[in-house]
């Protein structure tokens, strides 16, 4: 319990310095904030433009795929800003930061979070945000303690998932920097493809979604729930099984600083 | 003339030694290309009829959009350049007999397409073994791919144009991020890369069209597959010259009172 | 006490052709070469002693290190540091070294250093008291007192490279491995950094296990050199043992590297 107490501490230590240090560059953390912002945006406005000619896809309305979007967009980012330090692991490995890491007397995971807090995240996240309560206003559910638990493990599996991704593509740094660029897919990817509900892009893509990456736990078959198609309990418990992602991914961790502590390199 | 060949040349070996990356990049863009066309076919199945364009023309669209990637992302922009602006490099490429605006044009000319050599070619002919209508197919004839070809060049140079403005610019903020930002969504909103501008609203489409963001990949994409009549044609061919020839005059202009302003200030 | 018996340590690097064809079929099939960074490599350290470790690049040096430091895992042999096995318990065993890699630096580029101290504290459990008094310690031994509440990155390398030293030291490591301290600095700096060593080594009786290229590094602290070559221990002795009467450090140096095939 104190261990855990301390790692807290540490942690919280960790993003306060990052703050610390991005706030010597304001500017630029306010452009890189609105920068995000506008990104997201831009997806929105893809999506705004496509419902003023067709006025609902595969049987969901404008306002349902913008509550999907926003959860996948909010579970994203959230994950993003804690665990962006897996996102530029190729630069640590690179420059030989990770010695420094292993001489150090912490968990390597926890160092590795600390290194990067990545708060422009937030513009991401304000998009979101929004899109999330027009969405809700918009779509005329009846709220239930069960479906507010149901966004609730939402989040916690998204989180999850996209934490994992992360792990993984900072695992495959430790043994080969080249072409990782194809891990994009899978998490840019998640993201951009996340504005429409995952069903609609045919049964195939929903079975690699259920089975192999679980984004369609995280968005697709709880969104139903949210909607009142599905009423199975246990839709609101799907997101939650996603969280099991992050097992393979951190045995594919531990294996890459083990090749890592054998290789050297 | 021939130190520009030089210098390109140089950018483009060097665009091309990249090959993990390449296919990396290739293996995205394709998957990219697959998932944006099932957005469409769903929405295909939903409502044929408000379709603006045929689905395998779209499709073609998407393809040729993933192809052509390097060609026309707004944010594939060179840092170092953005850099020499900030840190006051540029004052040892001003020491240099050669026009500064040239030599940044040939080279970012450079970068996109070495890029795009590389990564184009396997995507359409993996794209064109999808069968109909999620594939690529056919141009809709040889007057239409020559002209395609004209215009995809042209819709290049009016991108490395309009970067080159943003470069320029820089010199006259303090951050160079912030514009960079802006532009970046203008193009991707405007030009057609968000979605096909056919897609959008008549009204707001005929305004968009006007403007040079529509000069980029938006002329070449759709003449391909014959979905631009002779008139717009005729039309959208004569804006891309027509912004090519500003946006290059302009940047040039507004470089060399940025050159003459480096140079009193001492970087 | 370190002591490294018969260690062994080889690396697989792949081979890389020219060619786009080489690189596609490199996805598939690879062909590895084996490099021996270290072969049978057996010494003693006492604790307390300063030693310097030499040889040209890529004899095994940094390698040496890593293992010592839990880094890396070597392939057979033993080592014990302080009767711990370092890549075994790997927290247990960093928290009671210091590490220094000259060419890199372990402060926050963009607060100031002394922040960056307050998070190492953190780090590495160091209660508050103790922390107060190493930092005094510090601050008085290499001068920090300026230098404390500037960003990093508006150090010098000299200023810098003391605040590094004093960021490995503030949990009272009993054992200091510094990898090449006193690259790039200036003569003043160089100075300082040595006369610190010399101190922490004598006061503090820390063991100092030093990697160098700068002989005058070597002939200002260490009282015992390790030579190292092609992964082998070519010569175990004191500076005198190697000058054999020649004043000239860096050529006897270079004769000896000429000597042993290894430069």
């Amino acid at each position: 319990m104190k261990k855990i107490k301390a790692s807290i501490h540490l942690y919280l230590h960790y993003i306060s310095i990052n703050i610390r240090s991005m706030m010597q560059y304001k500017t630029s953390f306010f452009l890189t904030t609105a920068g995000q912002f506008l990104v997201s945006f831009n997806v929105f406005l893809g999506i705004f433009f496509m419902f003023r000619r067709f006025h609902s896809v595969e049987g969901f309305s404008y306002s349902e795929v913008l509550l999907g979007f926003s959860i996948i967009l909010l579970e994203y980012s959230i994950a993003e800003m804690f665990v962006r330090g897996f996102d530029c692991f190729a630069g640590i490995v690179r420059f030989g930061e990770f010695d420094r890491i292993i001489v150090r007397p912490q968990n390597e995971i926890l160092q590795v979070l600390g290194n990067k807090f990545e708060l422009t995240r937030i513009g991401r996240m304000f998009q979101a945000v929004i899109m999330f309560v027009y969405g809700i206003a918009k779509s005329e559910i009846t709220w239930s303690f069960s479906k507010v638990i149901t966004v609730l493990f939402m989040l916690i599996g998204g989180i999850s998932v996209f934490s994992g991704l992360f792990l993984i593509y900072a695992a495959l740094c430790f043994f080969t920097l080249d072409g990782l660029e194809f891990m994009n897919v899978f998490t840019d990817g998640a993201r951009e493809f996340g504005k429409y509900p995952v069903g609609i892009y045919g049964e195939k893509i929903l079975l690699f979604a259920t089975f192999i990456i679980p984004y369609a736990l995280i968005q697709y078959y709880p969104l139903l729930y949210l909607l009142d198609r599905r009423t199975s309990a246990l839709y609101i418990f799907l997101p939650l099984l996603a969280c099991l992602f992050l097992i393979p991914s951190m045995l594919l961790w531990k294996f890459g600083v083990r090749h890592y502590t054998s290789s050297g390199s | 003339m021939k130190k520009y060949l030089s210098f390109f040349r140089l950018r483009f070996a060097m665009g091309l030694q990249y090959r993990a990356a390449a296919l990396a990049g290739i293996v995205t863009q394709f998957f990219w290309g697959f998932m944006e066309i099932m957005i469409f076919r769903a929405f295909y199945r939903t409502d044929a009829a408000a379709f603006p364009m045929t689905l395998s023309a779209t499709s073609s669209y998407i393809w040729l959009q993933q192809a052509f990637l390097a060609f026309f992302t707004a944010w594939m922009m060179e840092n170092e350049i953005f850099d020499s602006i900030v840190n006051g490099n540029i004052a040892y490429e001003l020491c240099r007999p050669i026009r500064i605006y040239d030599m940044w044009f040939t080279r970012s000319l450079a970068n996109r397409l070495s890029k795009a050599v590389l990564r184009c070619f396997p995507i359409l002919i993996a794209a064109a073994f999808i069968p109909e209508p999620y594939g690529i197919s056919a141009p809709a004839g040889p007057a239409h791919f020559l002209l395609f070809i004209v215009t995809l060049f042209l819709g290049l140079m009016v991108m490395v144009s309009f970067c080159m403005l943003v470069y320029v610019l820089t010199f006259f903020t303090i951050s160079p991020q912030g514009l960079r930002i802006l532009f970046v969504s203008c193009v991707e909103f405007f030009s057609g890369a968000l979605i096909p501008l056919p897609f959008f609203p008549d009204r707001i489409r005929l305004l968009m069209e006007l403007l040079p963001f529509a000069s980029m990949q938006n002329v070449a994409l759709r003449v391909y597959s014959g979905s631009m009549s002779r008139g717009e044609m005729e039309k959208a061919v004569f804006l891309q010259f027509f912004w090519l020839i500003v946006i290059t005059l302009a940047g040039k202009m507004l470089c060399k009172t940025a050159e003459k302003r480096v140079t009193v200030q001492g970087g | 006490m370190i002591t490294m018996e018969h260690v062994c340590k080889s690396y697989r690097i792949a081979k890389r052709n020219a060619g786009f064809k080489e690189a596609c079929k490199a996805l598939f099939h690879r062909e590895y070469e084996t490099i021996h960074a270290l072969s049978d490599v057996s010494f003693t350290i006492h604790d307390g002693e300063m030693v310097g470790y030499i040889g040209p690049n890529g004899a095994g040096k940094s390698s040496t290190i890593k293992i010592l430091s839990g880094i890396l895992t070597p392939d057979s042999g033993t080592v014990l540091v302080d009767g711990r096995v370092p890549w075994e318990n790997r927290i247990e065993h960093v928290g009671r070294i210091g590490v220094v890699f000259g060419q890199r630096s372990q402060l926050w580029w963009d607060v100031p250093v002394i922040d960056s101290f307050a998070l190492l504290k953190d780090i590495y459990s160091i209660s508050n008291e103790q922390y107060k008094q190493s930092l005094e310690e510090l601050t008085e031994l290499l001068d920090l007192k300026e230098l404390l509440r500037s960003p990093a990155r508006q150090l010098s390398l000299g200023q810098r490279m003391r605040c590094e030293i004093a960021a490995s030291l503030l949990h009272r490591p009993r054992i200091l491995f510094l990898d090449e301290p006193t690259i790039g600095l200036d003569a003043v700096s160089k100075l300082a950094v040595r006369d610190f060593i010399l101190r922490q080594n004598k006061t503090a009786g820390t063991t100092v296990i030093l990697t160098t290229h700068d002989m005058q590094d070597i002939e200002a602290l260490a009282s015992r050199i390790i030579l190292i070559g092609k992964g082998r221990i070519l010569m175990d002795g004191t500076l005198q043992d190697i000058k054999k009467g020649n004043d000239d450090i860096d050529r006897t140096i270079a004769e000896l590297y000429h000597s042993y095939e290894i430069g």
